[in-house]
């Protein structure tokens, strides 16, 4: 996609950007459409089910509302994508250092704080839009075969086109709150898809727990915005990232404080530890929402947040180290996880997570684009996994269906020997596999070498501030990386390979996806191979790696992205000197370590195919419960139980405890007391009214005759 | 001279309201409370020597109101009557809550 855009164009001319509006409001425009079909074909469907029958669409009956969607759901995201790309041309062309802002209105003005409906064009957004909006456009069109016959055709389409529309809002908006609204919306369609199938309990609540969950960070995302308030007086991105070099000193406790905060809400948001629970359960809503929302872009959001805030992050060494902390140990501890589970989505949930490790390790080592690269090759590739799993577990659910038998159709312990059924996703799948691995020359092995090896640099910088912190991180990294391997040959070697574990009867059933939903795993696929090669060092592209120099690769992602990342960059190089171009232990350059990792993924590839392929698999009704270390993977190291018991059951006791008494008993005695006492004077006064027209006569003389004497003496 | 009027008009009063209060037929409760009215009326006139012509005419007043209050309070005991077909006040206690 950049290249050799920016190369070619030498003289940099002025440039407008064309309809940036037009791509946020189309996905909006998309949901309206869509939204509206999505409730006339509610009321069709209960006017049916009300006169005694059903809409039958796997039977041909396809109304309107479901061939609509087919076209704009799709439809307003591509033309976006388009837009988009138009949008790039001229920006590569333009030689832009500055972000072009454009402001709509004036969206909030209280005290000393205004906020505009404004949009801000810059190389990180661009990139983000790229994603967004591309990889977007093949999962819709891969859910048009892939939902085609659910009941909520359209209102899948509508809640699809309306994440776009946040998501675009989040890493277009031109300040914090702005983006916080995008984040926010998010989270609403991530609820609403993960939930899609309300009707299953489980589903329902694992939406709810999803939400909860990012409630947590985004409470964190809050206090750092009110911070960045009382601190800069604004919540603009420009504004802030041209100040806060002058207004905070390097290493001053309120970077750190906005940073840790930040950090919080982005480790809701991409499912980081302690918070990365909701990721695995929000498996539950339809594959492609996996794909778009749980692989590709939302989760990738808090990665966005921290490349957005390299300056802030810059300024606090702490809070950096932080992040490259939690996001290798997350990787590590979720790439164990993945080691052992069976359900295909979930290997790739964990898988998920621990890539997202990967990427806020590159973030807190200082190499903002090296995450905003990973962020990128990881969404074509896991996309693809998703995308291809999906078309397995389509295709599996199928034949387990024309028989009846009701098997998991997510379980890889009931697939095995798929590849003869459906080459094609067996082919897509295997080239992500690789470049996930971090074999050369797929996209995941530049994006992630580049990550590690900027770990160990970062190490050895000259005035690196925890140089032994760093040099483990670097290790756990390059070990996760070995793990990755294994755990995703595992998963291709247990659906792919191997001999059928279906069933005999059900094996016959097994089809290879629909055009309409292999032809974007092929394009992503492509991606896969190719997208790593817009950020080559120069090491490695000159190497035989890169063909002596004839392959095309180049450091353009880096370049494309320096703008951006300047001001970071600025503040990195005037405090942490020159970093390292030798690894922390053992020595070596890049180029080594790049030759070290790929060859042992590869090696490591080869090995697990053996092991995985050597032992003998049962359907998941015959299959035993793992043992030992085994169990505590397969129980997910029993963090769920942990926090039920910490956090979950006493908050559910503090509950009960303020509902039962402080509600029932405190509040409510308070108030039926002062209803009873009044009632009690009430009776003691009705005892004084008889009926009696003499008692009240003789009381009322009394009466006369207090007042009269009262006024009398 | 005025200090035995006075007295008179006192007892009379006294003797009204204890009717009221102790009686239970309507009827002598009305005549009580004719009693009360007349003995103000007679303190009225036992001032008007000394204080003016204001007490004589207040007398007059207070005779007019008492013969309309003695047809509309005659005209609810016979509707009470016809109800109750009593005049026992005791009967008469639908006035609470």
């Amino acid at each position: 996609m950049f290249f050799a855009l920016q190369a070619t164009t030498e003289g940099a001319h002025e440039w407008s950007p064309v309809l940036p509006g037009l791509v946020i409001l189309l996905p909006l425009l998309g949901f309206v459409i869509n939204g509206a079909l999505a409730l006339t074909h509610a009321r069709r469907s209960a006017d049916a089910v009300r006169a005694g029958g059903e809409l039958d669409l796997a039977a041909g009956d396809r109304p309107l509302t479901h061939t609509l969607p087919t076209w704009i759901g799709p439809g307003v995201i591509g033309l976006a994508f388009l837009i988009t790309v138009v949008n790039l041309v001229g920006m590569a062309g333009a030689d832009l250092h500055e972000p072009i802002i454009r402001t709509y209105w004036t969206w909030i003005v209280t005290g000393s704080l205004t906020v505009d409906a404004a949009i801000q064009l810059d190389q990180l957004s661009m990139v983000m839009m790229l994603v967004v909006t591309g990889v977007g456009f093949l999962i819709h069109v891969f859910s048009v075969g892939y939902m085609k016959d659910d009941p909520g055709y359209p209102r899948y389409f509508a809640y699809l086109n309306l994440f776009i529309f946040f998501m675009l809002v989040l890493v277009m908006g031109a300040g914090y709150l702005l983006m916080f609204v995008g984040w926010e919306g998010v989270g609403l369609c991530s609820y609403l898809l993960i939930g899609y199938w309300f009707s299953d309990r489980e589903k329902s609540d694992a939406g709810k727990k999803a939400f909860i969950v990012n409630r947590i960070g985004d409470l964190g995302f809050l206090v750092a915005m009110f911070f960045l308030f009382t601190t800069f007086q604004t919540l603009d991105f420009v504004e802030i990232f041209s100040a806060a070099p002058e207004r905070i000193p390097y290493g001053h406790s309120v970077a750190t404080i906005i940073t840790l905060f930040f950090l919080l809400g982005a480790a809701g948001k991409s499912a980081q530890i302690p918070l990365y629970i909701w990721l695995p359960d929000a498996m539950a809503g339809p594959t492609p929402v996996s794909a778009l929302i749980h692989a590709a872009t939302m989760v990738t959001a808090g990665v966005y947040l921290v490349a957005r805030s390299s300056v802030l992050f810059a300024l606090s060494p702490i809070a950096s180290a932080t992040v490259a902390g939690i996001g290798v140990i997350t990787a590590l501890f979720a790439a164990t996880i993945a080691l052992k589970q069976y359900d295909i989505k979930r290997v790739l949930a964990y898988s998920t997570i621990s890539q997202l490790g990967y990427m806020f390790l590159g973030v807190g080592v200082g190499a903002y684009t090296a995450g905003v690269f990973h962020l990128m090759t990881h969404a074509f590739f896991k996309a693809l996994l998703f995308l291809g799993a999906g078309a397995v577990i389509h295709s599996v659910h199928h034949a387990l269906h024309h028989t009846d038998k009701d098997w998991d159709a997510q379980d890889m312990r009931n697939m095995g020997g798929l590849r003869k059924h459906m080459p094609i996703t067996w082919a897509t799948m295997w080239i992500a596999t690789l470049a996930i691995s971090g074999i050369w020359p797929f996209a995941g092995f530049f994006s992630k070498d580049e990550i590690i090896w900027a770990a160990g640099a970062w190490a050895g910088a000259a005035n690196a501030p925890y140089p032994t912190l760093y040099t483990v991180y670097w290790v756990l990294a390059l070990v996760t990386a070995l793990l990755t391997a294994f755990y995703m040959t595992r998963l291709m070697v247990m659906t792919f390979h191997g001999a059928n574990r279906t069933g005999e009867k059900e094996a016959k059933h097994l089809r290879e996806t629909p055009a309409v939903m292999w032809v974007p795993l092929a394009v992503l696929a492509a991606l896969s191979v190719f997208g790593g090669w817009i950020n080559v060092p120069a090491a490695i592209s000159e190497s035989f790696l890169g063909g002596f120099g004839f392959l095309p690769m180049g450091e353009n992602f880096h370049h494309w992205l320096e703008p951006v990342m300047a001001g970071a960059h600025e503040i990195q190089a005037q405090h942490l000197g020159e970093i390292s171009h030798q690894a922390p232990l053992f020595g070596g350059g890049e180029l080594v370590w790049a030759l070290a990792s790929t060859g042992l993924a590869a090696i490591v590839v080869l090995i697990a195919a053996r092991v995985v392929g050597g032992q003998k698999h049962v359907p998941a009704v015959d299959a035993a419960e793992p043992r030992g270390l085994g169990r505590v993977l397969y129980r997910k190291y029993y963090v769920d139980e942990a926090y039920d018991a910490v956090i979950v059951r006493p908050v559910h006791a503090l509950s009960r405890f303020s509902w039962r008494f402080v509600d029932d008993v405190i509040i409510d005695g308070t108030v039926n007391m002062a209803g009873n006492l009044a009632r009690a004077f009430g009776w003691v006064g009705s005892l004084f009214q008889t009926g009696q027209i003499n008692t009240y006569a003789f009381i009322f003389t009394i009466g006369v005759l207090v007042i009269l004497g009262w006024v009398a003496f | 001279m005025i200090t035995e009027a006075l007295f008179v008009s006192a007892l009379i009063f006294a003797i009204g309201t204890l009717g009221v209060i102790v009686r239970r037929n309507v009827i002598i409760m009305f005549l009580c409370i004719e009693l009360q009215l007349n003995a103000v009326n007679l303190a009225f006139v036992a001032f008007s020597r000394s204080v003016g012509i204001e007490g004589q005419l207040f007398v007059f007043f207070v005779m007019t109101v008492a013969a309309a209050e003695a047809a509309v309070g005659l005209a609810i005991i016979i509707s009470i009557f016809r109800h109750y077909e009593s005049v026992n006040v005791d009967k008469f206690n639908l006035l609470k809550w």
